[in-house]
């Protein structure tokens, strides 16, 4: 007997991946540069900009989803990881100021007027772009690696893992703010000028930023599929939803936690380079508590366990959060929180759950349980 | 028998739980090949038993020795169960969000359960015969696509009696399978756990007695930790120690 493969839905999620691929790469940077900017077709900069900055946030959705959607663990720590990756773009792009900076030093502004004279020997490697590429990605998997394998060894789980992730992001916060850390304090780094030989206030930067954002996700989508759809994504749903079985089927389940920890804190860390120079800024208060919860809600809202309700979520919530808050500026954490409570009581599978069970009614066929098998699920 | 025909002896294990001892210098054995079924009343360390065989919990003392010898106790549960040792959970213990089928390719034995093989390895056309023949054995072919969290309760036993069968267990620990199942779904895995008798030895816990004649040919009775008769069906049921703190107590058919 043939191993069950749901080979018309494969051939359906390609197709999908091509056309999301071409509009993305194609009919939206066209729509920024083609049409006249009085037409209403013309996109402006600045939405092609944000849309970006939304798509750099997908890519830490899809991570966290990797690990809470499929594995059942729930950290609250994803925005440490992203902080990471953006600070270490941010400190490469921080020493391409060179002598354009408000003081003329050679220094980061935030050097001189803290008195810092020479510059500290962990900034050294970002004096390269290859220094704050690789350490965008490899800083935050490193330390995945290291609080990972301190926490999924001793066989932390469940909530202890969610408020240990919790403190690390407060942790995180609290460090990033000092002055003392050398990487700017509560301002953060910003008034960035260039990034390899491109100006970052020209717009055809920002469309290729735009696009090289667009590159990632679909890497990262790739890259989350293949795991998700090799066995050893089943594992990951495995341990899910019977971790003793797991233990007693021969594997070891820290070893997975661990290992799909660290993808989702390289997928942070990308998500995060991409981020900075797309914002032109990182502080402190994009890395902490609240922006680590908001990643939880991006998921959820989109529905966790299926990849694409990760990408959904995070551009739906954050452009949502565009439009809100240029109506209601002050009520927006309370909509963000609101919208929480009602997609986990009320649909606990996300948008994209909400959309295929409204398919299934639709079709007059029972659904075939393949597809059902395919859903993911609501247990955590 | 000597002891060459044991695939499993325990000698002298003590579980304490700070000072009750859930197994109170239990000796156990079990040859090879053979279908034991353990009865007790409620906590009297049934689960417990297996519990250390299986390395879920670690005995305050005593050597438990599997197959050629080799002590299990301070062994961790991954390694128990690439030495032989399979182990059924009394609650369907199973992966709700897979597919039938993808719960027992998780399950089937292979050379390396790490994180890389698992990501790169595609199940190999034996291993492929070898789930199908399972899901023969245990009747769910039909439903090989399927969500196994959609399976009825007495599915659900199967399948993971399934899952614990592509491990290749020498040993097989079984704890109340026919716990809240039909008249016929119990014929069934009496059937079915005699067919796999003939291939491996296994150690089921039960309480419903029909069953136990079944499918028993040696009983072990335990109470308190400890074993208090052993034999046939008959022999144990006419032990006037087992009546008196068993079937009287627990009121069981006679």
């Amino acid at each position: 007997m043939p191993e069950p493969i749901p080979a018309q839905q494969d051939r359906r999620v390609t197709l999908s991946f091509m056309v999301a691929g071409f509009i993305f790469l194609v009919v939206i940077p066209l729509l920024n540069v083609l049409p006249a900017e009085e037409s209403w077709l013309h996109l402006s900069n600045f939405r092609l900009n944000q849309f970006g900055k939304f798509l750099a946030f997908a890519i830490l959705a899809l991570g966290l989803d990797l690990i809470w959607g499929y594995c059942g663990v729930l950290s609250l720590g994803q925005g440490v990881f992203f902080g990471l990756g953006a600070y270490c773009m941010g400190m490469y792009l921080a020493l391409q100021i060179g002598s354009e900076s408000v003081y003329g030093s050679e220094l980061p502004d935030f050097m001189v007027w803290t008195q810092v004279k020479e510059l500290p020997l962990f900034w050294y490697p970002f004096k390269s772009f290859w220094g704050g590429f690789l350490g965008a990605l490899l800083v935050p998997m490193l330390f995945a690696l290291v609080f990972g394998f301190l926490s999924f060894r001793s066989r932390i789980k469940g909530v202890y893992f969610a408020i240990l992730t919790q403190a690390l992001a407060f942790a995180a916060w609290l460090v990033f703010n000092r002055n003392e850390t050398r990487l700017g304090g509560t301002n953060g780094l910003t008034d960035f000028k260039q990034l390899l030989d491109f100006r970052l206030s020209d717009p055809s930067t920002q469309r290729g930023l735009y696009i090289a954002t667009v590159l990632a996700l679909g890497a990262a989508y790739l890259l989350c599929r293949y795991i998700v759809a090799s066995r050893a994504g089943n594992v990951l749903v495995a341990i899910r939803d019977s971790e003793s079985r797991v233990t007693f089927s021969g594997y070891t389940p820290w070893r997975y936690k661990l290992f799909v920890f660290i993808v989702a804190a390289g997928l942070a860390g990308l998500a995060g380079m991409l981020y900075v120079p797309q914002v032109g800024i990182i502080t402190p208060a994009q890395i902490g508590v609240l922006p680590s919860l908001e990643v939880v809600i991006w998921v959820a809202v989109g529905g966790r366990g299926t990849l694409i309700g990760a990408i959904v979520g995070a551009v739906a919530v954050n452009y949502g959060r565009s439009v809100l808050t240029n109506y209601f500026p002050e009520a927006w954490p309370f909509i963000l929180g609101g919208l929480f409570v009602i997609v986990v009581t009320l649909f606990p599978d996300g948008l994209v759950g909400m959309l295929r069970k409204v398919r299934e009614r639709l079709k007059t066929t029972p659904a075939t349980p393949v597809s059902k098998a395919e859903e993911g699920g609501t247990a955590a | 028998m000597t002891d060459g025909d044991r695939i499993l002896t325990c000698e002298h294990v003590i579980v304490d739980y700070d000072g009750f001892k859930a197994l109170n210098n239990c000796n156990f054995s079990v040859h090879y090949n053979e279908l034991r079924v353990v009865i007790g009343p409620n906590g009297a360390g049934k689960t417990t038993l297996l519990d250390v065989i299986c390395g879920k919990t670690p005995p305050t003392s005593g050597t438990i020795r599997f197959g050629d010898g080799i002590n299990l106790v301070g062994k961790n549960a991954e390694d128990i169960t690439k030495l032989g040792v399979g182990r059924k959970f009394q609650a369907p213990s199973i992966y709700s969000n897979l597919s039938v089928w993808q719960n027992l390719d998780l399950s089937v034995k292979r050379a390396s359960k790490g994180v890389v093989p698992t990501l790169v390895g595609k199940s190999t056309p034996v291993e492929r015969d070898r789930i199908s023949e399972v899901l023969e054995t245990i009747g769910l072919t039909a439903h090989a696509p399927d969500r196994a969290g959609s399976l009825s309760h007495g599915q659900k036993q199967w399948l993971e009696i399934g899952m614990v069968i592509l491990q290749e267990p020498a040993l097989l620990l079984v704890d109340e399978p026919v716990a809240g199942m039909s008249d016929k779904e119990t014929e069934q895995t009496g059937q079915l756990l005699l067919r796999l008798a003939e291939q491996q030895a296994i150690v089921v816990i039960e309480h419903d007695m029909d069953f136990v004649r079944q499918i028993a040919n040696i009983v072990t009775v335990l109470a308190e930790g400890t074993v208090i008769c052993e034999g046939t069906v008959e022999h144990v049921q006419a032990d006037e120690h087992v009546r008196e703190i068993y079937l009287g107590r627990a009121k069981v058919a006679h």
